[in-house]
C-alpha cells in the first residue's frame, strides 16, 4: 500500500464515523418519510427497512409488486409528501413561500446597505475604519435572544403582528452586520491599483466600484445572498414572537409548531417536511462554502 | 498619482463628493443607521423594561430599579436555568471544539472523497437548526424510533449473552423524559450543530498557515509533536478562539434547540435562560422580568467577547 493510499484510508477510518453521525438525522428523515402507517406503528417491525403492511387507501404506493429493490423499497409510499401540499387545514406551501419572499426581501435590503458599507470599511476609511469593522462584526454577536421581548412591543405597537413586514424589518438586523463583514473580507483580496486605474482614465469612485470592482466581486457577493438567505430560513424565535397565525408562519416555525400537535405526531410527514427545504439548502451551501471561509477570514486576519 | 489629483480638481461639489472623508462615512451610514435603529434600541428599551412592571399589552410599566434582577435571581427555576446554561454551553463546546480539530487536521488535505465527506460533515449546519432538531426529536422518540430499537436489539441480542444490563428492554430510556437523559440530549444535539461550523472555521485557520512556515519547520528539524505544540497551534489560536466565541455565544443564546426538544422540560430540570425568558415575558406576560433574565446574559457575552478578542490580538502580534 503506498503511502498516500493509507492517508487516504486513515482519514476514511477518522472523518467517516464522524460523517455517519452527523448526516444520519437527514438518512433517517428520508427513511420515515417514505414509510407507511402500517409499517412505522409496528413495534416488531425493523426500522432500518421498509415493511410490509396493509396500506391505507390513500397511501400511494408506487413501487408495489417490485420486489427486487434492496430493503424492501417496494413498500414505500409518497403519501406522505403529498399530504403536505394537499391536505386541507396544511399551509405547507404558503411556509415555503413566505420563506421565500421574507428571505428574497431581506436580500436586497442587505445588499443595498451593505455592499456600500463593505466597500467603504475595506478601502476608504482610515484608523477608524478598522474599529468600525470590528464593532460591526460585534453587533453580530448580540444574539436575538436578548432583542426578541423588546421588538415583540414594537412589532405589536405598529400593528405588524402576524404579517411578514415584521419578520423582513427585522432580520437586517443580523444579515447586515454579517455581510458587512464578509464583503468587507472580498473587497479587500481585489488589489486597489484596479479601481486606481479606473480613477486614473477619470472615472469617478462609484463608477469605478460599478465597472470594475462589482463584477470582480461578484462571487463574493453571490456568497453573501447564499448565507444571508440560509440566516433566514433559520431564524426562529422572532418568528415565532411575532407571527402566531398559521398561514403567516415560514418554514422554520411552520414545521414544528402546526404539524405537531399537542401529542399527535405525524412523524413521516413530518420528516418529508423537513426534508424538502433542507437538500436544496445544503447543496447550495456547500458549493459556496469555500468562498465564505475565504471572505470570513478574510475580513479577520488580513 | 499627478494624474489623479488632476482628474480631481475639476470640477466642484462632485469634488468634494468624491474624497474619502465624505464619500466614507455616506457609504457606511446606511447600514450603521439600521443598526442602531434594530439592535442598539432595541437593546436600550430592553434595558428599560427591564427596569420597569411592564407587562405584555403596553411598552411602558411603573419604574421598580432592580427589582426585576433581584426577583428573578432568588427564583429556584432561575437559578437551575442559569447553571443549566453554563454547564451546556462548556460541555457542549468541549465536544466540538476536540471534534472539530481532529476533522479537520483530517479534511484539510487532499484525499479521494473528500469533498463528499465534507458535504455530510457540514449538513447539520447546512440545514435549517429547527428542521435538524425536528430529526432529533424523532430519532429520541421511546418506543417507535431508531434509539431505541437499536439498543433494546443489541440489548438482547449481545449484551445478555455478556452478562451486561445496558438498558431495560421492557423499559428503555426516555431520551426525554428524563432530567439527565435530556440535559445528554440537549448537548448532544447542539454539539451536532455546531461541530460542522467549528471544522469549517479550524479549516479555514490551518489553510491560511503559509506553506513556507512549513518548510522553515522542517529545516529547523521540527516534526510531529514539536511542530504542532510550536508552529501549528499558535498560528491557528486567534481563529480557533474566534471559532470558540461564537460556538459560546451561539451556544449560550440558542432557544431553538431546547424549545424544540424538551421545552425546558421535564418540570423545568433542562430550562435554560433564553427559553426561560420566552416563557416568562411571552408566554406569562411578564415583560419586565422576562427582559431582566435575558439581560443577565449581556455581561457574561461581554466578557467572553472582550476576553477572547483581546487573546486573538494579542495570539496574533507576538
Amino acid at each position: 500500500m503506498s503511502p498516500r493510499a493509507r492517508q487516504s484510508l486513515v482519514s476514511w477510518l477518522v472523518v467517516g464515523p464522524f460523517a455517519i453521525i452527523l448526516a444520519f438525522p437527514f438518512y433517517w428523515m428520508l427513511m420515515t418519510s417514505l414509510k407507511t402507517n402500517g409499517d412505522l406503528y409496528d413495534i416488531n417491525h425493523n426500522p432500518f427497512v421498509f415493511n410490509a403492511a396493509l396500506a391505507a387507501p390513500n397511501e400511494d404506493q408506487p413501487l408495489r409488486g417490485q420486489g427486487w429493490l434492496p430493503l424492501g423499497a417496494e413498500n414505500i409510499t409518497t403519501h406522505n409528501y403529498s399530504f403536505l401540499f394537499t391536505e386541507p387545514g396544511i399551509h405547507y406551501m404558503d411556509w415555503i413561500k413566505n420563506t421565500l419572499v421574507v428571505g428574497g426581501i431581506v436580500v436586497l435590503i442587505t445588499l443595498a446597505l451593505s455592499i456600500p458599507a463593505g466597500y467603504a470599511l475595506a478601502r476608504l476609511s482610515g484608523g477608524w475604519g478598522q474599529s468600525a469593522g470590528v464593532g460591526i462584526f460585534l453587533v453580530y454577536l448580540v444574539p436575538p435572544t436578548l432583542l426578541f421581548l423588546p421588538l415583540s412591543r414594537v412589532v405589536a405597537e405598529l400593528g405588524f403582528q402576524d404579517r411578514l413586514v415584521s419578520l423582513i424589518l427585522v432580520y437586517p438586523s443580523f444579515t447586515v452586520p454579517f455581510s458587512t463583514w464578509l464583503l468587507m473580507g472580498f473587497f479587500k483580496t481585489i488589489p486597489p491599483e484596479l479601481e486606481d486605474a479606473a480613477l486614473v482614465d477619470g472615472a469617478s469612485r462609484l463608477k469605478a466600484l460599478a465597472r470594475v470592482v462589482f463584477p470582480l466581486s461578484l462571487p463574493g457577493i453571490l456568497t453573501v445572498v447564499i448565507f444571508s438567505f440560509s440566516l433566514c430560513v433559520n431564524e426562529f424565535i422572532y418568528a415565532v414572537t411575532f407571527i402566531s397565525t398559521s398561514d403567516a408562519r415560514t418554514i422554520s416555525t411552520g414545521v414544528p409548531l402546526e404539524l405537531i400537535r399537542g401529542d399527535v405526531y405525524f412523524w413521516q410527514s413530518l420528516m418529508a417536511a423537513t426534508l424538502i427545504p433542507s437538500i436544496p439548502l445544503a447543496l447550495l451551501y456547500n458549493v459556496f462554502l469555500d468562498r465564505f471561509i475565504a471572505g470570513f477570514t478574510g475580513g479577520a486576519f488580513r | 498619482m499627478e494624474a489623479v489629483s488632476e482628474a480631481r480638481s475639476k470640477g466642484g461639489w462632485r469634488d468634494t463628493f468624491e474624497q474619502r472623508r465624505f464619500l466614507a462615512p455616506l457609504l457606511i451610514s446606511p447600514a450603521v443607521l439600521y443598526i442602531v435603529l434594530l439592535v442598539g434600541a432595541p437593546l436600550g428599551l430592553a434595558v428599560y423594561l427591564s427596569l420597569t412592571d411592564a407587562t405584555a399589552g403596553s411598552l411602558s410599566g411603573d419604574f421598580v430599579g432592580f427589582h426585576n434582577y433581584t426577583e428573578v435571581w432568588h427564583s429556584e427555576n432561575f437559578r437551575k436555568a442559569f447553571r443549566n446554561t453554563i454547564f451546556f454551553t462548556l460541555v457542549s463546546q468541549a465536544i466540538v471544539l476536540i471534534g472539530a480539530a481532529i476533522l479537520a487536521h483530517h479534511l484539510i488535505r487532499p484525499f479521494r472523497g473528500r469533498w463528499f465527506l465534507r458535504f455530510l460533515v457540514v449538513l447539520p449546519w447546512a440545514a435549517p437548526v429547527a428542521l435538524g432538531t425536528i430529526g432529533w426529536l424523532w430519532i429520541f422518540e421511546a418506543t417507535l424510533s431508531v434509539s431505541n430499537w437499536t439498543l433494546v436489539h443489541l440489548q438482547t441480542g449481545v449484551f445478555d449473552h455478556l452478562g451486561l444490563q445496558v438498558v431495560d428492554p421492557i423499559d428503555p430510556p426516555q431520551w426525554l423524559g428524563r432530567p439527565n437523559l435530556a440535559m445528554a440530549s440537549l448537548i448532544m444535539v447542539h454539539a451536532w450543530r455546531i461541530l460542522p461550523f467549528a471544522t469549517v472555521i479550524f479549516i479555514a485557520g490551518l489553510a491560511s498557515i503559509p506553506p513556507e512556515v512549513d518548510d522553515a519547520a522542517k529545516v529547523d528539524g521540527a516534526t510531529g509533536i514539536k511542530k504542532l505544540w510550536y508552529v501549528t497551534l499558535p498560528l491557528q489560536l486567534p481563529i480557533a478562539l474566534v471559532a470558540l466565541l461564537f460556538g459560546i455565544v451561539f451556544t449560550a443564546t440558542d432557544i431553538t434547540v431546547v424549545y424544540i426538544l424538551t421545552n425546558g422540560g421535564p418540570f423545568n430540570q433542562t430550562q435554560m435562560l433564553p427559553m426561560w425568558a420566552f416563557q416568562v415575558g411571552i408566554r406569562a406576560s411578564s415583560l419586565g422580568e422576562g427582559a431582566a433574565i435575558s439581560l443577565y446574559l449581556l455581561p457574561i457575552l461581554v466578557v467572553v467577547s472582550v476576553t477572547m478578542l483581546w487573546f486573538a490580538r494579542r495570539a496574533e502580534v507576538t
